[in-house]
């Protein structure tokens, strides 16, 4: 019972980092019978899986110490990039995260690029397992005709433009259209949806860019589709942000009923998330309304709406030919069951009018450094259960191992069973033996090529900059957006 | 492992525990941070589920109003502390710090789906009917089930869960 209890145990989260004092045995925890005293780990990314395979290890090991590499000059990932700005609870993570990051055997070093600034394999030789966490940076590409036309950006960018991401403060999106078409149907997608909708007062007390939110206060778009290919079975979004969606002050949903025509028996025996989820899209596009929301609808100035069975095949140029005017949509039937439900066209098309195109097809990761296997085709690090093929001492979590989707409960538990198969090979011997230099070793590499790292305190002072500098319009906080800025703040 | 979640302190403390032959009815997950369980409650901190709890067995209050709690690890280790009446479970793990994993992750803000408590039935019933909201976060959560599996079940039982403060 104990060693099954054990195994549960392991996989455990660990949102309250309760490190042991360095050096002590932890009482009911298995004894290391290291090749090593003090374990050198290196984690690349820190994101949410970064953390929490960080986390992981400096709980289930006394005396590893964790390195955690990021390419800003800020931490934290997605969390703080890509979780919408009116989400804030969802960013609540960051304090656990930051606990971590204050534990004396781990140190967080910003402002360098694994792959560029150092390598893989320099990681690997001062540490003795090295942990690939650094998430999908890239949006898979429609790869239609039209695409490159202005007016036509990923979903990816815009979220990064209106949370502060640095490379992507030039976008200028062009919200001066009536009509905003995203194609695809996730999370994503109902965030760029629900931001482009929101009546701008409402961001104003939140971390939104003030450079953003000035856009959006000018921006004329009225209407948001969201298309998908299959139909409303396949959608990838969830009820909670689904719900939101519904009772977005201002706007109004437009379903057509003649999508969901048959659901109601599909739903009968599928899993519980699908048929809750199914259920509201089902009673929002076929039920009449209250008497309350009926009147909220018919006072409604913006809408969105659901557009089923619809594969982009063009991105239709205005007639002078400089801008996207409209997308050109294949007509689709579904084939095959279950999971493996395809849409296939009729030979059907439809033109849909818009002056903003937005593609939410996805995220895709890229490889890191020429010595570490990757799967361009599924777009992730070839790995069998965290443990990177072929190449002992390299392991990734998170996204760029399993692919780019789930919550970031999903990923913490994603990176508790990388840090668990870590733990096991270092206990097995099955890493190199003999103390590693760790950082020591990089920081020279570094100072040698002019990267000066951004240490977890000096994130501090900017974190502290960008609260004050919010608290004269009543936000959470300013971002900085321009790395030279806060690496002149810390006097870099 | 029970863990903290919306389920307002109980003015008796033993109620959080059951006799050892109490059927444990509520799966916390084989992979605490992600697992759920269609009984179970999420840390809810809407307004409904400030509600304090209105009927309980055994009432007991001291002059402080604070009550013994005993959270059961999955390995049988028992933590006890204690908390006032009022309080959530969630606010009596944080703030007596103690040392359970897998639980908070958007600190009681029905953001997320990592709080697991295992309840009896008889417990189980006298919490606020579950919201929507929760049940939202509870439809990400890995491992949703309905029952407790058998491999969690024996972890409990052939501990002595019986003790009262």
């Amino acid at each position: 019972m104990a060693s099954r209890c054990w195994r549960w145990w392991g996989w455990s989260a660990w949102p309250r980092t309760r490190l042991p004092p360095a050096g002590s045995t932890p009482s009911f925890r298995h004894h290391f019978s290291t090749q090593e005293k003090t374990p050198q780990i290196c984690v690349v990314g820190s994101g949410p899986a970064g953390f929490y395979t960080a986390q992981h290890l400096l709980k289930q090991h006394p005396q590893a110490h964790v390195d955690i590499y990021e390419k800003q000059p800020v931490p934290f990932g997605l969390v703080r990039f890509g979780v919408a700005p009116d989400h804030p609870e969802v960013k609540n993570v960051i304090n656990t995260f930051t606990q971590t990051a204050h534990s004396g055997r781990c140190a967080f070093w910003g402002n360098v690029e694994v792959g560029r600034d150092v390598t893989v394999p320099e990681l690997r030789e001062a540490y003795h397992a090295v942990v690939l966490s650094y998430g999908a940076e890239d949006h898979r590409a429609l790869e239609i005709p039209g695409e490159e036309l202005p007016g036509v950006c990923s979903a990816r960018a815009f979220v990064g433009w209106y949370n502060g991401l640095p490379e992507n403060q030039e976008l200028e999106p062009d919200l001066s259209c009536d009509t905003a078409v995203i194609l695809g149907q996730g999370n994503v997608a109902l965030d760029v949806a629900r931001i482009l909708l929101t009546p701008p007062e409402h961001l104003e007390r939140t971390d939104i860019t003030k450079a953003a939110l000035g856009v959006l206060r000018q921006s004329r778009v009225k209407t948001v589709w969201l298309v998908g290919r299959r139909g409303p079975l396949q959608v990838a979004f969830t009820i909670k942000e689904l719900r939101e969606m519904i009772q977005l002050p201002g706007a109004r949903p437009i379903l057509d009923p003649v999508d969901f025509l048959g659901l109601q028996d599909k739903i009968k025996e599928v899993p519980r998330p699908r048929k809750r989820l199914t259920e509201l899209l089902l009673r929002t596009a076929t039920e009449k309304p209250g008497l309350e929301e009926a009147a909220r609808q018919a006072s409604a100035s913006r809408a969105w709406g659901l557009r089923f069975f619809r594969s982009p095949q063009q991105v239709l140029p205005s007639p002078d030919g400089r801008r996207a005017a409209g997308v050109r949509l294949a007509v689709t039937r579904l084939e095959g069951v279950d999971e493996a439900t395809r849409a296939v066209p009729t030979g059907d098309m439809e033109d849909l009018p818009c002056g903003l195109v937005l593609s939410s097809i996805g995220y895709k990761s890229r490889p890191v450094d020429p010595s570490v296997p990757f799967d361009s085709k599924l777009g992730v690090i070839p790995n069998v259960e965290g443990r990177v093929m072929d190449v002992p001492g390299l392991y990734c979590s998170g996204w760029v191992k399993r692919g780019p989707t789930g919550v970031i409960a999903t990923t913490m538990t994603d990176s508790f069973l990388t840090g668990q198969m870590l733990l096991q090979d270092l206990k097995a011997g099955l890493l190199p033996s003999g103390p590693r230099p760790g950082y020591a070793a990089i920081q020279a590499l570094l100072s040698s090529r002019g990267v000066r790292p951004v240490s977890f305190s000096e994130w501090e002072k900017l974190d502290a900059e960008e609260v004050a500098r919010g608290q004269g319009t009543g936000k959470p906080r300013e971002k900085l957006v321009d790395p030279q800025e806060m690496l002149r703040l810390l006097g870099h | 492992m029970a863990a903290a979640g919306g389920a307002r302190l109980l003015s008796a403390a033993s109620a959080v525990l059951g006799d050892p032959a109490g059927r444990w009815l509520h799966h916390a997950g084989s992979r605490a941070g992600a697992s759920g369980l269609l009984r179970s409650r999420g840390p809810g901190r809407s307004a409904e589920a400030s509600r304090p709890l209105s009927v309980l067995a055994g009432a007991r209050s001291s002059s402080e109003d604070k009550v013994t709690v005993h959270f059961i690890n999955c390995d049988g280790e028992t933590l006890t502390t204690k908390g006032k009446v009022g309080d959530s479970l969630l606010d009596v793990v944080v703030e007596n710090n103690l040392d359970i994993d897998g639980f908070g992750a958007c600190e009681g803000t029905l953001t997320c789906s990592t709080c697991h408590l295992i309840f009896e039935d008889h417990i189980y019933e006298k919490l606020d009917a579950i919201t929507d909201e929760e049940n939202h976060m509870l439809d990400l959560a890995y491992g949703l089930t309905d029952h407790m599996p058998e491999t969690v079940a024996d972890a409990r039982q052939s501990t002595d869960v019986g003790k009262t403060s």
